[in-house]
């Protein structure tokens, strides 16, 4: 069973909120939505859940046209940044109020609301209101209930954004775990690149009411086929440069990068034929300490260091260009200083004028 | 801005609290020095919010005094504090301009215009918001107006300190990036006194140079990030600071020793088991925690279990005994499925005794 998006559109008074996605949803599988606000995720959920209609394009479940079926009609489920529940209910309740709206008997409410509480590690807590619980027992008994429903589509729109940090990161690691043993198709928006590659699965990119790009979320990661994915996908942002190539050097339009695209560590430099580019590397990949010989040196302008404790996040101005660097340890350094910090040609993205990748680094696959 | 001093400060929100448990802030002394960029980091319902209302005047303590510059404010309220406060969402008026929403208060206070085109024009440069004063609020981006409501509170020359309730909350990833630099560079340039809840432990250490740590209505650690990260206090604080936190392995003690799971660990000095002692237990990070090299010696053996991939780097979880225990690994490096072998540092186990970090001799 799969959900198929075929060219949808949605237009608000004349303002394009979703435009040509195309999107194929297997059974079973996690599919992430990300992208900034306004980029369309809500929009697009809705359209999924049949909440709005399409001003183009149709939806279609395993060969079956939903589009224009309204959500009622529909086996969806929906999870929202708020914690939802009913306040007089206990948590036994709550789970249970889709199975009973079905009709559903005695017998086969307690085994499922059993086996989702199970699930959600909610058991000790089935007695209690949802007001007695942590905003994560909350948003656990709100999915659920989800869970329960047995809905062949369950849409979760940004569901622990509300949530404290460190149970964020407890319920995220359980997630995939509660995606994988449900068998619905799962639809996640984030606008966190690290909750994406954490929930695994497949991502798409959206960008102003489009997808960017969809596929398994560590290659979307590693192989990002467009710059506006590469910067969706970076946090912090990706640093970028714009070069030109010629007479095999890279030179940026002040002159204040120039070296030589030679050798092995050049990576598929080397080999761009003349022209525009544009390089864009993550913040880790820029160095205080040159990683290895064939490294490329530039003189930049400490804005800003801020330290955590165990990194730092140095923000220096290269040109025009604001650079995001992550060191390990702690490294305070002046502001406005002139400090030298390292590129690593094997690192690179390399992107042409239409913003399309043409290199992407090699990455020596851990056996 | 402001030297703050809170004296012998805690609140209970029952009436007549008898007990420790009754209050949501338990007794507590603190000094805010004046220029000090500070974070109250803490899980929902530590008291963090409870402490900075105090603050602000929004809660009268049960017990205990508020001194700004000396003076005793306890009973002032709010608008006679002269504070600025950010919120979780920005608080302007979407009609105005930028520059009618920054005018705003003083216009309140009957300044001379004169005097606020000159102050709005001050603050506006110094929050880079020169180029949309005549912009209309509402159409500028949540971290925009964010800066709009930090102006307002700004924009009068008497502040004594500048609060911040979670005001990143409803920003994205890549504005926030920016916002939090530039409060950083803000404060660097200007010398505020500000104070800045959260719980996001990025946001309160990126942005303080005294991260305040709550648990359970007290203060467990005031520390620069480096200490809370190298050093911490408590158990909590490991398990709270750091994503994923520290490891905590129950540990047997003896000398410069530990024995975890049956495994000897090497310790950097000598540590004697306080009387009275129920738990003791030994944290590292797993930044500080490596897989051994094929055939390198001095490691423990662990079964791997699973491998996050974060981009940047990888975590290893594993079993140690009847312990998991999570490893930092970089981009590239190789991590067996079988024979696993985790290094510990011995310089980065920290030894705690029912919670509390202590000290061993060298």
């Amino acid at each position: 069973m799969a959900l198929e998006l075929i060219e949808i559109g949605k237009t608000v008074a004349e303002q394009p909120h979703i435009s040509d996605v195309s999107l194929r949803l297997e059974r079973g599988s996690l599919n992430v939505l990300l992208g900034p606000t306004l980029s369309g995720k809500t929009s697009l959920m809705r359209l999924m859940a049949g909440l709005d209609k399409p001003t183009s394009g149709r939806l279609v479940m395993e060969g079956r046209d939903l589009t224009g079926v309204p959500v009622r009609q529909r086996n969806v489920a929906m999870v929202y940044q708020q914690f939802i529940n009913y306040p007089t209910l206990t948590v036994y309740e709550n789970i249970a109020s889709p199975l009973k709206v079905a009709g559903a008997d005695k017998a086969t409410i307690e085994a499922e609301v059993g086996k989702a509480a199970e699930l959600l590690r909610l058991t000790p807590m089935l007695e209690r209101t949802p007001l007695e619980l942590s905003g994560g027992q909350q948003q656990r008994t709100a999915i659920a209930r989800a869970l329960v429903k047995g809905a062949e589509l369950v849409l979760l729109d940004e569901p622990l954004a509300n949530l404290d940090y460190k149970l964020r990161e407890e319920l995220r690691a359980e997630l995939p775990r509660i995606f994988q043993e449900s068998g619905a198709i799962f639809v996640y928006a984030t606008t966190e690149p690290s909750e994406a590659l954490l929930l695994g699965g497949k991502t798409a990119a959206l960008h102003e009411g489009r997808v960017a790009q969809f596929g398994p979320t560590a290659e979307v990661y590693r192989h990002p086929g467009n710059l506006t994915t590469a910067r969706a996908f970076s946090d912090p942002p990706l640093n970028v440069v714009r070069v030109e190539k010629r007479d095999g050097r890279l030179r940026s339009q002040d002159g204040l990068l120039d070296f030589a695209a030679a050798g092995v560590a050049a990576g598929g430099l080397a080999d761009l034929p003349d022209g525009g580019y544009s390089l864009g590397f993550r913040p880790h990949h820029l160095h205080l300490d040159a990683p290895h010989a064939d490294a490329v040196a530039v003189t930049a302008s400490v804005a800003v260091s801020e330290i955590t404790g165990s990194e730092s996040f140095v923000h220096v101005d290269f040109g025009a260009e604001r650079w995001v660097a992550i060191w390990h340890g702690v490294h305070e350094l002046p502001v406005d200083s002139e400090i030298q910090v390292w590129i690593d040609p094997a690192r690179v993205f390399v992107f042409d004028l239409d913003e399309r990748l043409i290199v992407a680094p090699a990455r020596a696959e851990a056996a | 801005m402001a030297r703050i001093d809170l004296q012998g400060l805690a609140h209970a929100y029952k009436p007549n609290p008898k007990s420790e448990q009754d209050f949501a802030l338990k007794r507590l002394d603190h000094v805010w020095q004046d220029g000090g960029a500070y974070a109250l980091l803490g899980p929902s319902g530590c008291g963090k919010t409870t402490l900075l209302n105090i603050i602000s005047g929004l809660v009268t303590p049960t017990e205990g005094r508020i001194l700004f510059d000396g003076e005793d404010v306890t009973a002032l309220p709010t608008q006679q504090r002269n504070i600025a406060q950010v919120f979780q969402f920005p608080v302007i008026y979407d009609t105005m301009t930028v520059y009618e929403n920054l005018a705003f208060p003083l216009k309140n206070r009957k300044l001379p215009e004169a005097e606020i085109d000159a102050r709005v024009r001050e603050i506006a440069g110094m929050l880079e918001l020169s180029e949309s004063l005549t912009r209309k609020a509402r159409g500028l981006t949540a971290d925009a107006k964010q800066k709009i409501s930090l102006g307002r509170g700004l924009v009068r020359a008497d502040t004594a300190a500048i609060l911040f309730d979670e005001p990143l909350t409803v920003i994205d990833p890549h504005l926030k990036w920016l916002l939090r630099s530039q409060l950083k560079h803000l404060h660097r340039r200007f010398d505020f006194t500000m104070i800045y809840v959260t719980h996001d432990q990025t946001e309160a250490l990126t942005f303080a140079d005294k991260v305040v740590v709550m648990y359970e209505g007290e203060v467990v650690q005031v520390g620069t990030p480096e200490e809370l990260f190298e050093r911490p206090a408590h158990t909590f604080v490991g398990y709270f600071i750091g994503s994923p936190g520290m490891n905590i392995l129950p540990a047997e003690i003896e000398g410069d020793r530990a024995r975890v799971s049956g495994h000897e660990i090497a310790l950097a000095g000598r540590f004697a088991r306080p009387s009275g002692t129920t738990k003791v237990e030994i944290g590292i990070r797993p930044e500080f925690l490596r897989i051994a090299r094929n055939g390198e010696a001095g490691g423990v053996p662990a079964a791997l279990q699973s491998v996050e991939d974060i981009g940047r780097y990888r975590i290893a979880r594993a079993r140690l005994g009847d312990r998991e225990i999570a490893v930092m690994c970089g981009e590239q490096e190789e991590i067996p499925a079988d024979g696993l072998q985790i290094v510990f540092d011995p310089q980065r186990v920290n030894v705690y005794a029912d919670g509390h970090r202590v000290e061993g001799e060298a």
